[in-house]
């Protein structure tokens, strides 16, 4: 990726390592960040495909204590690995959760783009910005770790105790996951107040809050919930940490400790954590369908607070993971209606797309296909989530996959559309080159296809009542597992042929230089700069007439 | 840089520093788990070390910076606003220990049906006495903090700067070895034990975390005074010092908040 012939001028361009090791470039680190999620992605999402394999059928072909096998006719017999189950369940939810999603959207397009749009040259803090990158990785490595290490971490992403207790959970791997979600927490705290400041401090002149594109918004606000709701979650594994191995009693019953405290306190961090994941995704799509509808976003103030309103009510509905824990019916009637309030403003936005997508001139490119899918698998998603809002419903679907159908359409088929419709949004800003269109279509439909076809199924088994995060389940529970499982081969074949792509197009793609490759209704900041954009941007500071074409009011 | 810069933002040199202080990081995280786990020290310390070489190193050179003017009137509202953003974060991180104390004392677990867990008898400590004290003590050393802010900014001698600093690292010296004692009194001549009980585990974490904060904030306070001596700071730039004032204060008012409730609330 030339950056250096672009600019026009003639400096001297880095060399590997220290472009790439010691960068202090907002543009190369979101490049890094990206680069570096997809890679995670990828093996997380070979833990899931084995797990996949697994479930396939009824009964244990695949992990076995005798050993892993990659084929069910491999010979001998086969005992039950349960702990290796354990292990692919929990390394898949850590991954995804704190080393894929967050870093590819918060960490790598809010990087390479929030800045770009409010016309900042760079980040507040450059180094501090490479540090957040730097110990993102430290956090990825310690998360191998505890995948990897003495048998691996086997308690499900959460680390709810007593599973997680020292009398359970005796060896190393628990301590490392502890010690991976620090460093990815002190990651994404730095890294949010470098977006925080940067947002407050460096827009164009003239850009007053109210005329911030969406995208940097939702940095914005997804930059808060990350400061605030990041070190609770520190406290309480830091009480985890120590009830392993000092003796404090914090969860230990025989110690007057509460379980259930740790939940509270979890989910304090881990509601938030949900809208952490998805708001970037909001961003993007209201770029992508603005563009390619060719009309401004419909009811860009209410888009802007509805943003902020989630934000702010995703602090006060942490509860409704745990109705079955024995709350009070107040405590659960509370729970219950703040939950529904949060489908106001998740309403907003949708019908605010659907309203930029009415009467407009619509072009079904690749990113807008991604865009569609996910406005139609988000609202899908978030309507199940209306189901699980109802504690008296949730005693039915507790841990069932019910449950998981549901985060994997508003997480797997929301947030994760929302990364693709990135990719293709922006890659030719970001490499120069344009990826082969029919190819990108490709990936969409398989992607979409497979992924429905994974996940809806899910819906009839928690219906049935198989229980979530089991290696084994009965024959009555075969048939849509089967079904499941070709979909996540499909989903994930997609994804290879996705890689495939993306080397090919930068390597070999067509080469772009109109800026505004996407028309002229892609009209903000990052639109008016070179494909890819020189190494210091906005050395000279955009003037209004670059941003404003358009003004919404 | 052959690039002219048409702005007043901070645009940095590729460092080095990021990329060591996570390498150290991760060396200390799983030298640390080693040593939970009875493998010896040595990993963690080496890790400890790089990430203190690491700090000492990226703020002197901050510092430097600083000196050849690149931390102009906008970078250092940014300076500002991102270490105001770094307290909260460590609000945040005071929440979680709050929350779990105020739960094991609102609701304990031995006012749960079928729950065979009974308080021990815990040795009572008077709020009124060296807590109290260490409370005066932190405020004066607020005080003078902010006694020494006041001479900075009215360009009073440059003694004054220097006493009110040296007077709140000195108070702040103070309340660290106060508290040390009180742990020592509990544990010795009390019977307290780190651990084992929610109520020891929740005192000790809390008010252990606070004490770890005073440390850091005293230091910060010392590298202050040392900079003033050098000069560093004028009646209109000393960022540096208003953060440690802030953390200072921050510090202070954690500490309030655990004196009235753990302390006196708590008994």
């Amino acid at each position: 990726m030339a950056d250096a012939a672009i600019s026009g001028h003639d400096h001297e361009r880095p060399g590997f390592f220290t472009r790439w090791f010691m960068s202090t470039n907002h543009k190369d680190i979101g490049i890094l960040y990206i680069f570096t999620a997809g890679v995670v992605g990828l093996i997380s999402v070979i833990f899931t495909v084995y797990m996949r394999m697994e479930l396939m059928e009824p009964g244990v072909q695949y992990m076995c204590t005798e050993g892993a096998r990659l084929t069910a006719a491999a010979a001998g017999e086969c005992s039950p690995d349960g702990q290796m189950w354990n292990v692919m369940i929990t390394g898949h939810g850590v991954l995804m959760m704190f080393f894929v999603v967050i870093p590819a959207l918060f960490g790598g397009f809010g990087n390479y783009f929030m800045p770009l749009m409010i016309g900042a040259p760079d980040m507040a803090f450059p180094r501090l910005n490479n540090l957040s990158y730097w110990l993102y990785v430290a956090g990825t490595s310690l998360a191998f770790c505890s995948v990897f290490v003495d048998g691996g971490a086997g308690t499900g992403w959460t680390f709810y105790p007593p599973l997680s207790a020292q009398n359970v959970a005796t060896s190393r791997a628990v301590d490392f996951a502890i010690f991976a979600v620090h460093v990815s927490g002190a990651s994404s705290i730095l890294g949010s107040i470098n977006i925080i400041t940067t947002f407050l401090n460096m827009r164009a002149p003239g850009m007053t809050l109210h005329k911030v594109p969406l995208f940097a918004w939702s940095i914005f606000v997804t930059a808060w919930l990350l400061l605030l709701s990041l070190p609770v979650l520190a406290g309480a594994i830091t009480m985890l940490l120590t009830d392993r191995n000092f003796d404090t009693t914090f969860f230990n019953p025989a110690g007057g400790g509460d379980p259930i405290l740790y939940q509270h306190i979890f989910w304090f961090f881990g509601h938030p954590e949900v809208y952490i994941v998805v708001l970037p995704a909001f961003g993007v799509i209201s770029h992508v369908v603005s563009t390619f509808s060719k009309k401004p976003i419909f009811g860009y103030l209410p888009m802007v607070y509805a943003l902020v309103a989630i934000g702010g009510l995703g602090f006060v509905v942490w509860a409704h993971h745990m109705y079955t824990v024995g709350m009070t019916l107040t405590q659960q009637a509370y729970f219950m209606v703040a939950t529904m309030v949060i489908a106001v403003p998740t309403g907003i936005k949708i019908f605010s797309w659907i309203a930029t997508m009415w009467q407009g001139s619509i072009t079904f490119a690749t990113p807008m296909l991604f865009a569609i899918g996910f406005i139609f698998l988000f609202t899908f998603g978030g309507v199940t989530g209306i189901v699980l809002s109802q504690a008296g419903v949730d005693r039915a679907y507790h841990d069932t996959y019910y449950v998981v159908a549901h985060f994997h359409y508003v997480m797997s088929l929301g947030a994760v559309f929302g990364i693709f419709a990135a990719v293709y949004y922006w890659f030719t800003k970001m490499s120069g080159r344009a990826y082969p269109e029919w190819a990108g279509k490709l990936h969409f439909w398989a992607f979409f296809i497979g992924a429905n076809l994974t996940f809806f199924p899910q819906h009839f088994l928690g219906r049935q009542g198989m229980p979530r995060r089991y290696i084994d389940y009965p024959d009555a529970f075969a048939l849509w597992n089967y079904v499941s499982s070709i979909g996540a081969f499909i989903s994930f074949a997609s994804f290879l042929f996705f890689i495939g792509l993306i080397f090919y197009s930068l390597f070999y793609g067509r080469k772009v230089t109109e800026p505004a490759y996407w028309g002229e209704h892609a009209d903000t900041l990052e639109w008016t700069l070179p494909n890819p954009p020189p190494e210091h941007t906005f050395e000279e500071l955009p003037t209004r007439e670059m941003w404003d074409r358009n003004p919404h009011h | 840089m052959a690039h002219v810069k048409n702005h007043d933002y901070h645009i940095l040199p590729p460092s080095i520093y990021p990329f060591l202080g996570a390498i150290g990081g991760f060396t200390m995280l799983f030298g640390a788990v080693q040593w939970m786990h009875a493998q010896g020290p040595w990993l963690f310390l080496i890790g400890f070390a790089a990430v203190l070489y690491v700090m000492y190193g990226w703020w002197a050179e901050v510092v430097t910076e600083s000196s050849q003017g690149d931390h102009t009137p906008v970078v250092r509202i940014g300076l500002r606003y991102g270490f105001i953003m770094f307290v909260m974060s460590e609000v945040m991180f005071f929440v979680a220990w709050f929350w779990a104390f105020f739960k094991h004392a609102i609701y304990p677990m031995s006012g749960y049906e079928g729950s065979t867990y009974v308080q021990p008898e815990i040795y009572h400590v008077d709020a009124f006495h060296l807590p109290l004290m260490n409370t005066l003590v932190l405020l004066l050393s607020g005080a003078a903090v902010t006694w020494a802010h006041h001479a900075l900014v009215h360009n009073e001698p440059r003694k004054d700067v220097e006493l009110g600093l040296i007077i709140a690292v000195v108070l702040g010296l103070c309340f660290t070895g106060l508290q040390a004692y009180e742990y020592y009194e509990l544990i010795v001549h009390h019977d307290w034990v780190f651990g084992e009980d929610k109520f020891y585990s929740t005192f000790f974490m809390a008010t252990g975390f606070h004490g770890f904060h005073v440390i850091i904030g005293t230091i910060f306070l010392f590298v202050c005074y040392l900079r003033v001596r050098s000069g560093h700071f004028t009646a209109e730039r000393h960022v540096g010092f208003e953060a440690a004032a802030w953390y200072w204060h921050f510090v202070d008012v954690v500490w309030l908040f655990l004196f009235a409730a753990v302390y006196i609330w708590g008994s």
